[in-house]
């Protein structure tokens, strides 16, 4: 194990890739001599050269389809939209043809392609860069789209996505960047397809991915000391495909589930959560689920403005006490002194 | 099938020779910004005449494929219009002497990306006309095992890369075959077909802007029958002679009869052999659409004028009344006519024979790499099935009926949770 940042174990893994497979090669805007707007691909240039780490020039869809035909000869291209706000500007190499191409002519060619991109907000960057549209991708078929809230589960998935033979949508995410945790040194991969418990409880199960998977568990820390509640968290890690028995299972035990989002609430990721668990644990919810997702608005520049929109540790806290005191959960007792032994 | 190999990079040695082709006009890469490129041999327009006129051996070989075009599509449509073949049908009428000129100029072990109008890209390819006719059919046998149609033909072992049915979709594609021939040092070509409406999408610009920077072996072919649907190349592109748009990118360019199978033979063999030295080249093929745009499309806006136009450039009757003013006698063409006819037949027999798709193969081509929880519900499925309602189940209490409070019972529930292996572990 080694205690590294989120954005250090991304690029880690890109360079671990490199050094592996000839084949892979990294393709995006200002990721050779600037070494990306992240810093994701320090020094990758000067170990790699420019065949490898090809710096783009703007042009979303033309190098996003450039990545995709080279898989389809088989490269394993590895390529960084900036922001996954400008991945719209390739939506039609991405859906009408990265993740069409291995169905479409009957499974004669794969796409053995990543996308890496960042969502999130809280950086003030306004309305048309503070997006979270993984839904997009994660709404289609033959897409993977994959999520990753730890250092160590970057590693996992990105190694898995990378060896995949379907293109894959990496989603990283702003706030997570300089987050640290512990990394495994092997090269194990993750399971694309497989959520996580990331915290066991019996109270209330709480569901979240990216950002928000950090933030569940940080409440979920919080809540067991200030208030007793045993909140179990799972981690979705993987949006498509979803790992509907892990979130089903976890709300079979609890009862109540409160759903936890970056994106926007009308038709988000956690309206199909909701269903799920509306079709698979609908004899054991003792609640309503909740959902707890962005203001629906543009985002806005000024900061009090941005921090209302946004969903917080207290807005999810919030929702946790609330949903249990709908169905009235109290707090086991304190012990005692008396009953101290 | 499971997950595909990728297609194989076949190293060739081959060579092709340039005879220089009669063309309307062309452009060159006028001011070349690369040392590399300065040296671009740029034929002039004292290339243009003909050194050697084609032998008749070879044109009743041209004859004969693009007549086979010709009642291929004929009888697509004849098909479509019974039902027979489904969802939209785009057609190579009027096309044959480009199709035809531009696939003898490549190697097999080239690369092809066509738009949604390739029955006859895949026939010149050699890819069997039954196999083609059974995909428009939607059976098994077809070239994309029913799963693309007329619009999304794919054959790997033709290299045949895709039909697609998305205007402009297939150029950042070709684009970056071209970048995977050069990442691995091969020397085939990749070739990428287009109307001439699609030079006005943002794909057209940002694909040769790469591959101009990058140097990749992509010969881009705009078929220009002057008209998208309706529109014509006036009314949709400020600069009409697409070949000239290559000049923003300083790519090598020219534009060629595409009603001359020669001609056209020529132009792409020169420009397959600019793309195989590393540089992209951009070839406009001018013809006319004999049909609508789709088999649907009676092209009522045409004029008089322009059906009369249009019929006396219909490159089939063209070469046809060349071959007999050569002195071919008119019962080799009848000959010719018959056989490719019986091809043709044979092509729908094969298509009428061949089985449709088992829909228990409908979740076969979803992902290459198989992983768990990828659905597999039809339209009509409960995710879960529905369980019977507990007996005397009142609102506030769980399914065991006992009362809704957190002192639940430990283990309640399945226990398949994954557990999560990472630093929150």
């Amino acid at each position: 194990m080694s205690m590294m940042t989120y954005r250090q174990a991304v690029h880690d893994t890109l360079q671990a890739e490199m050094r592996r497979d000839p084949d892979v090669l990294l393709l995006g805007e200002e990721i050779g001599v600037f070494e990306g707007s992240y810093k994701i691909t320090a020094g990758l240039l000067a170990e790699f050269g420019e065949k490898r780490v090809r710096d783009t020039p703007i042009a979303e869809e033309g190098f996003t389809g450039a990545a995709v035909g080279a898989a389809m000869l088989g490269l394993r291209p590895v390529v960084e939209i900036m922001t996954i706000n400008f991945s719209l500007l390739a939506l039609d190499q991405i859906i009408n043809h990265a993740a069409k191409i291995y169905g479409m002519f009957g499974g004669q060619t794969s796409v053995p392609l990543v996308i890496r991109t960042p969502g999130g907000g809280g950086q003030q960057l306004g309305a048309t860069h503070s997006q979270n549209i993984e839904l997009f991708y994660a709404f289609v078929p033959g897409m993977k789209v994959v999520a990753p809230s730890t250092p160590a589960d970057a590693k996992a998935l990105l190694l898995a996505a990378i060896r995949d033979d379907d293109p894959v949508l990496f989603l990283e995410n702003l706030a997570l960047y300089n987050t640290r945790g512990e990394v495994p040194d092997d090269d194990t991969p993750a399971e694309i397809g497989r959520a996580a418990v990331t915290r066991e409880g019996t109270d209330i199960t709480l569901i979240g991915y990216s950002r928000m998977a950090t933030v569940a568990l940080a409440v979920a820390e919080d809540l067991a000391r200030t208030d007793g509640i045993d909140v179990e968290v799972v981690d979705l890690r993987s949006l498509r495909p979803l790992d509907r028995e892990t979130i089903v299972a976890s709300v079979r035990k609890t009862g109540c589930a409160v759903v936890v989002e970056d994106d926007w609430l009308t038709y988000g990721i956690g309206a199909e959560i909701a269903a799920t668990i509306s079709d698979g644990a609908f004899d054991d919810l003792d609640a309503p689920v909740r959902r707890v997702a962005m203001a629906e608005v543009p985002l806005p520049y000024a900061k009090p403005l941005e921090t209302a929109a946004l969903p917080s540790a207290h807005d999810v806290a919030r929702a946790v006490r609330e949903t249990l005191d709908a169905v009235g959960w109290s707090a086991p007792a304190l012990p005692t002194p008396e009953t101290r032994s | 099938m499971s997950r595909a190999a990728p297609l194989p990079s076949h190293d060739t040695t081959t060579t092709t020779s340039v005879t220089p082709p009669s063309r309307e006009g062309r452009i060159g890469a006028a001011q070349p910004s690369r040392k590399d490129q300065a040296t671009t041999a740029q034929p002039s327009h004292e290339d243009t005449t003909l050194t050697t006129p084609p032998s008749r051996e070879d044109q009743l070989a041209r004859y004969q494929q693009m007549l086979l075009i010709r009642r291929f599509e004929e009888r697509a449509a004849r098909a479509y219009t019974e039902a027979e073949v489904g969802g939209y049908c785009h057609l190579n009428l009027g096309e044959e002497a480009t199709v035809v000129g531009l696939m003898a100029a490549l190697e097999p072990t080239d690369y092809l990306f066509t738009n949604y109008r390739e029955h006859g890209y895949a026939l010149c390819r050699g890819i069997s006309p039954g196999r083609i006719m059974a995909e428009l059919y939607g059976r098994r046998d077809g070239v994309s095992g029913g799963w693309g149609g007329s619009m999304h033909l794919f054959d790997a072992q033709s290299r045949l890369l895709g039909g697609y049915g998305i205007v402009g979709g297939q150029l950042p594609l070709a684009t970056g075959a071209a970048l995977a021939v050069d990442y691995r040092s091969g020397s085939e070509v990749v070739m990428c077909l287009m109307g001439e409406g699609t030079t006005n999408i943002g794909a057209f610009h940002e694909s040769l802007n790469i591959a101009a920077l990058w140097g990749l072996p992509v010969v881009y072919v705009v078929i220009n029958n002057g008209t998208g649907m309706g529109t014509t190349v006036e009314q949709s592109s400020a600069e009409p002679e697409i070949f000239r748009r290559a000049a923003s990118y300083r790519m090598a360019s020219a534009r060629v009869d595409g009603t001359d199978p020669v001609a056209v033979e020529h132009a792409a063999a020169e420009a397959v052999a600019v793309a195989r030295t590393g540089r992209p080249y951009l070839l406009e093929a001018t013809s006319e659409r004999l049909r609508g745009h789709s088999v649907v499309d009676p092209a009522a806006y045409r004029s008089p004028e322009t059906v009369a136009a249009v019929r006396a450039a219909d490159p089939v009757a063209l070469l046809a009344a060349a071959l007999l003013a050569d002195g071919v006698d008119e019962e080799t063409l009848a000959a010719i006519d018959t056989q490719v006819l019986a091809d043709v037949a044979e092509a729908v027999a094969f298509a009428e024979a061949s089985e449709h798709p088992d829909p228990s193969t409908l979740f076969d081509h979803t992902y290459a790499t198989p992983v768990p929880n990828d659905s597999r519900r039809l339209p009509g499925d409960a995710l879960y099935p529905a369980a019977p309602r507990p007996a005397g189940r009142t609102p506030g209490t769980t399914s065991s009926g006992a009362p809704a409070t957190p002192a639940r019972p430990a283990g309640l529930g399945a226990s398949t949770v994954t557990q999560h292996t990472g630093a929150h572990a």
